[in-house]
């Protein structure tokens, strides 16, 4: 619609000054069609400045559904040649050109659930804390501070840490306990994990915990209510939906995490026996086997648990964040 | 006072109390890695073990310098690619707050932030390695730009909610188009809520080391080459801390210390720069 009226302007542009040239409002004139043209100018770029803005907010679409699509299309040839069998086969054995995903899923399963077990009563206490007992102040400040830098130091690091210093801690417990003494396995990730993944619940539970309003449990103390009672019979039910949201972000924390998890678990393709056992997860399998698979269907069956993770991972993190978006608009 | 309100209140300070030991335990591991990791590295690093590449096998000494350029220039391609974008982005979500494409748009940034590190690598693998024709510093930066665009939209989106309806009201009252309005006002009113937001980003890819395995690789000599393999401190500190050379050993200890104390002063900026704009990040 622009585009003939700015022509217009322009051959008008072009006449004008030959008409009233040498009189005494040329100048002005001059200027009045300069200003003219410079808006259609500004209304151009501003039409291009918005289109922009719609094409960045495709591509975000477009970047997540590329991840999606890309892990499905390359992974194919190991769907199709294996199916439903993928899930449940038992064993791992590239070589022979068996591929059963199993180990992999249970190692997952049983190092993120340890971990979230471990970590969940640190990271309530936190969120009590923080969000009940000591909202304010230096040393609610220092708490705060520190479980954040928790989430900042990379995961690379709490590997090495754990390799150096945890796995012949648990290697020593272990012979006193009597069980094999490995030291590297699906305990020592989980316990690495539950230090990593406890600011995610933490964070999110203190923030909900604040929200909760104060007539409450102001109503809760007026019938004679200890502290303990309004935490546990105010608090937590109000809370409920919020730390149940926060417990899910970490367990998608959990789940996705590889370099710690690699370094510590001992990368052993077989179904790990106890939780002392020495295994692999998801993403610990990919980070170590991929840039060594040499056949396509290996590669393929690789990609495939990327997709598996992607899917679960997704899944869990909309859930999640679907719940905190319904608790803050009530 | 009856016997069960003493108990109902001994309960109480009892489990007020065991929350508080509970709640300060985090603290324990977090202290123990951060002294355990100073108390390695710091005897490995001088100025020769910054400005040299690593020895090979057998022979002590050497550095990091190949991992400590790598490292810079992989984040700052990374940074460059994602600075614009998760600006605009952000900017885009902030303006259409009722769109469906911005509904679709918002939710992809959510999944986004969740996606597991390694998934992205094996994507970048898949996107530029292997139409390329080998590893390269370039497409593990845009590993490391995936990962931080959510990072920035969310940070710039909640910056500019901050900010009054009227700022802009009256701009657009005084005749600006809304490119200028957006860019000579609005931004320029948030900024320092949005650099905080790529600061956080920078420290959280900082460390980051699953998406560079199958991109950027690796390299035991300096390369400025961004088509080319490339080293990067977490990188280097995966690969020698999982070696049995104990030379190799003290270089990782040393690299780690330099990787914390980078991540860690970039969040105390972020720390300092947030706490003036209430931003939850």
């Amino acid at each position: 619609m622009d585009a003939p009226v700015e022509k217009d302007m322009m051959t008008r542009s072009s006449e004008i000054p030959m008409r009233v040239i040498n009189s005494a409002k040329a100048s002005e004139v001059v200027n009045t069609i300069k200003r003219i043209k410079r808006s259609y100018r500004q209304i151009r770029t501003e039409n291009v400045f918005k289109k922009t803005l719609v094409i960045i907010g495709l591509v975000m679409v477009i970047l997540v559904f590329g991840i999606l699509l890309t892990l499905v299309v390359e992974s194919l040839p190991s769907i199709k040649a294996l199916g439903l069998k993928y899930l449940w086969g038992k064993t791992w054995d590239p070589v022979q050109d068996v591929y059963g995903a199993f180990p992999f899923l249970l190692g997952t399963l049983l190092t993120s659930f340890l971990a979230l077990i471990i970590s969940i009563p640190f990271s309530f206490a936190v969120a009590v804390f923080l969000g009940e007992y000591y909202p304010k102040g230096w040393l609610s400040d220092f708490l705060k501070n520190t479980v954040e830098l928790i989430a900042a130091v990379p995961s690379v690091i709490y590997g090495f840490w754990g390799l150096a210093v945890l796995v012949p801690i648990v290697r020593s417990f272990e012979s006193k306990i009597g069980v094999e003494p490995v030291g590297v396995g699906i305990f020592s990730s989980s316990l690495i994990l539950a230090v990593m993944i406890i600011p995610y619940a933490a964070s999110l539970g203190r923030s909900m915990i604040q929200m909760v309003p104060s007539q409450l449990k102001e109503g809760a103390y007026s019938l004679g209510a200890t502290r303990w009672e309004v935490i546990r019979s105010v608090i937590f039910p109000y809370t409920k939906s919020g730390l149940f949201a926060g417990v899910l972000l970490s367990l998608g924390r959990a789940l996705g995490e590889t370099m710690a998890v690699t370094m510590v678990i001992g990368n052993t393709s077989i179904i790990p026996k106890s939780i002392f056992a020495p295994g692999n997860t998801m993403a610990s399998v990919i980070a170590n086997q991929f840039t060594e698979a040499d056949k396509p269907i290996y590669v393929s069956a690789l990609i495939e648990l990327g997709l598996v993770l992607f899917l679960v991972t997704v899944i869990i993190n909309v859930i999640g964040k679907k719940i905190i978006s319904r608790f803050t608009n009530e | 006072m009856s016997n069960l309100v003493k108990y109902r209140i001994a309960k109480s300070s009892a489990l007020k109390i065991f929350t508080i030991f509970l709640a300060f335990v985090c603290v324990v591991p977090l202290i123990f890695i951060l002294l355990y990791i100073i108390r390695a590295g710091i005897t490995k690093i001088n100025w020769h073990f910054l400005v040299n590449i690593p020895k090979p096998v057998g022979e002590s000494g050497g550095g990091i310098a190949n991992a400590l350029l790598g490292s810079m220039i992989i984040i700052g391609v990374a940074a460059l690619i994602a600075i614009p974008v998760g600006i605009l982005g952000g900017i885009y979500l902030n303006e259409n707050k009722k769109s469906r494409l911005a509904y679709w748009s918002r939710l992809c940034v959510d999944i986004l932030q969740g996606v597991p590190s390694i998934v992205i690598g094996i994507v970048a693998y898949f996107w530029l390695v292997k139409p390329l024709g080998g590893f390269s510093a370039l497409s593990g930066s845009v590993a490391l730009a995936i990962m931080m665009l959510p990072i920035i939209i969310r940070s710039t989106e909640e910056t500019l909610k901050l900010l009054p309806d009227s700022l802009k009201e009256a701009a657009f009252a005084l005749g600006m188009p809304f490119h200028r309005v957006i860019l000579k006002v609005i931004v320029p009113c948030g900024i320092s809520g949005i650099l905080s937001g790529v600061i956080l980003s920078v420290a959280r890819i900082a460390g980051e080391t699953a998406p560079l395995l199958f991109t950027a690789f690796g390299n035991p000599y300096i390369s400025t080459n961004i088509t080319k393999p490339m080293q990067s401190l977490p990188l280097l500190i995966y690969n020698y801390a999982t070696s049995p050379y104990n030379d190799w050993l003290d270089l990782a200890w040393g690299a780690s210390l330099i990787l914390l104390l980078w991540v860690l002063l970039l969040n105390i900026i972020t720390k300092l720069t947030t706490r003036r704009w209430k931003v939850q990040l």
